[in-house]
């Protein structure tokens, strides 16, 4: 399992890395590898609002349909369309090309409760 | 080989007898509906029946086999109840005849409607929605008409996170924002999250009982008193009643609204799109909301009653899929009171059966007592290089259907487990063969996986790659012929 060490992670498996303000999220390894080969990521919208813990978007793989939910609170300011167009990349680069969002941080103190990276090492330590 | 490959210029299975005076229809008849005719396949009547004979030979369904597919309850289909079905004294009625023409029907879903209050312990019942997703929005829709009515502000319904997708995407459709509640570590509602989220925002509670994961909502009686203790209504998801006919009614366990399933508890076709039927029924206070018209008897006649002020509309056309509600009748009336109560029984006798067996080889997910389903789970066989799917995938060498893999979810992945529903239907020497097969196919992982990575062998269609064909659908033989 590959981690992230710039990125912070929610217990529902996605990461969150920020740059001034804006955070990039995606899905992390542990999830990819759980999710097998990814087939559809759903559509993200520019400029809608999420807050942390509620749905981004969903991802079918071919074992299931499953939620991804917002590691951070704020406004959608960029998507990937590439892996929509693509939902491969998720599996075969989930911290890099295979990132789902940018959000725009409402609430930049949330990133404090989410876990760092050696934290979630130990979470996901099969 | 589709049956627009087998097609020859010229060849046809009919003749009308006066081909002479077709000529020059093609001057006569507009190109643009000429076209659909030219792109039918031109075959003989002995090539379409070959065609269709061989399609239904390789075909596989409950008629043909043990199907245990767990949450969908593919138990068997009696023939009488096709046969009833068929009749002509039913077949041959419109819906547009007058309702005292129509009494023959209208009497048979009034008595169905009956049974059905008898069996759940609800007040009134709607025949109207046409599969169970359709009976999960017409119930919500029914509570949130009624919310709207009483206290607005209720906005919100909570969901267990061992609900179908249905139940969070019902809701939402009426026009609810669901609210996820985890499940404890006994597979049961978590009653402490529960008491936090359960304000005066909250609408009501979707729960299915027996639960997503087979097991009795053991918690039900305190969860339907702290909802309606807190200004709640509670919605009885009845995919799973199957487990609970003579046994436990929803009704009086306080629930508001249920809705059933009846192409899976009560015996009528499910599977390959329906046509399904889910009645929703309600307690006396939200009868008004049903959808319109609602069958009743007065004054000697059964009729149409369109009187219901709060009604939130139709929901489907006429009398609902009446002849699916006919098959569901006919079982009813043929097991009687009795006949439930012994299926139940033998449902939930049958799954703690296979759960026995396969125990050893497959470790359920909860250690507690199961009703008509099993969660069992297939994790460490990937120290041998395989997956669950290569275990389903093998069993179908084996001659038998593999059960529901990957589901439940147990948020927020599919986890390596197995859902079998032997249902009421199946023999012991059926389930010991089903049993055997999985106990060997267990084996054979460690000893040959490799068996088990190339299966099915023995199938019309061996291994395909599902990767590959969700990601480059082909949808119709059209777009094949275009790739």
């Amino acid at each position: 399992m590959k981690i992230q060490e710039d990125a912070r992670y929610a217990k529902s498996d996605e990461w969150a890395r920020a740059e001034g303000g804006v955070a990039t999220v995606g899905v992390s390894d542990y999830a990819q590898q759980k999710l097998g080969d990814v087939v559809f990521v759903g559509e993200i919208s520019v400029g809608a609002t999420v807050k942390a813990g509620e749905i981004l978007t969903s991802v079918e793989s071919v074992k299931a349909a499953s939620d991804i939910y917002s590691p951070v609170s704020g406004k959608v300011v960029a998507v990937n369309h590439e892996v929509i167009a693509k939902p491969e990349l998720i599996n075969a680069d989930p911290y890099g090309a295979g990132w789902l969002a940018k959000i725009e941080l409402s609430a930049p103190e949330e990133l404090n409760t989410l876990m760092s990276a050696p934290d979630y090492a130990e979470y996901r330590k099969e | 080989m589709t049956l627009y490959e087998k097609s020859v210029a010229g060849r046809s299975a009919f003749s009308f007898g006066f081909e002479e005076d077709l000529a020059g229809v093609e001057e006569r008849v507009p190109e643009y509906a000429q076209a659909p005719m030219k792109q039918l396949p031109q075959v003989s009547e002995l090539d379409l029946v070959r065609h269709f004979t061989s399609l239904a030979s390789k075909n596989y369904g409950v008629d043909t086999g043990f199907y245990p597919l767990g949450s969908c309850t593919m138990k068997y289909n009696p023939k009488i109840n096709e046969r009833m079905a068929a009749d002509p004294r039913l077949t041959g009625r419109h819906p547009l005849d007058s309702a005292a023409d129509n009494q023959g029907i209208l009497q048979m879903e009034f008595e169905l409607k009956e049974s059905l209050q008898e069996i759940t312990g609800m007040d009134d019942f709607t025949l109207q929605p046409a599969c169970g997703a359709h009976g999960e929005l017409t119930g919500m829709l029914i509570i949130h008409a009624y919310m709207q009515d009483h206290d607005p502000k209720r906005t919100k319904v909570l969901i267990p996170d061992s609900a179908h997708g249905t139940n969070p995407a019902s809701a939402t459709m009426a026009g609810f924002q669901t609210v996820t509640i985890p499940s404890n570590e006994r597979g049961s509602v978590d009653m402490d999250a529960l008491d936090k989220l359960m304000d005066d925002t909250v609408a009501g509670i979707m729960l299915t009982n027996p639960n997503t994961v087979g097991l009795f909502e053991e918690n039900s009686t305190q969860i339907a008193e702290l909802v309606h203790a807190r200004g709640g209504l509670l919605y009885y998801d009845g995919a799973n009643l199957n487990a609970l006919m003579g046994l436990v009614r929803p009704g009086d366990l306080g629930f508001d609204v249920v809705h059933l399933n009846l192409h899976k508890t009560f015996s009528t076709p499910h599977g390959g799109g329906g046509p399904g039927a889910a009645p929703v029924g309600v307690k006396k206070f939200l009868a008004d909301y049903l959808p319109t018209p609602v069958v009743v008897y007065r004054d000697g006649a059964y009729v149409l009653d369109s009187d219901r002020p709060h009604t939130i509309g139709r929901m489907s056309a006429f009398y609902g899929n009446t002849a699916v509600l006919a098959r569901a009748y006919v079982y009813i009336q043929m097991m009687g009171r009795d006949g439930l109560l012994a299926a139940s029984h033998a449902a939930v006798i049958n799954a703690n059966y296979v759960k026995a067996l396969l125990s050893p080889y497959y470790p359920p997910a909860y250690d507690r007592p199961v009703m008509h389903e099993t969660v069992l789970s297939a994790k460490g066989y990937d120290k041998y290089g395989v997956t669950l799917l290569d275990i389903a995938k093998r069993l179908m060498d084996y001659g038998f259907h593999p059960p529901t893999i990957y589901f439940p979810h147990f948020p927020p992945y599919a986890e390596e487990v197995m859902m079998v529903e032997p249902t009421e239907s199946e023999s012991k020497e059926t389930m010991d063969a089903f049993c055997d097969a999985l106990i060997k196919i267990s084996r054979e992982a460690k000893e040959n996986p490799e068996l088990l990575l190339s299966a099915p062998h023995n199938t019309v269609v061996t291994r395909v790659n599902e990767t590959y064909a969700a990601r480059h659908l082909v949808t119709s033989h059209r777009d094949k012929q275009g790739t």
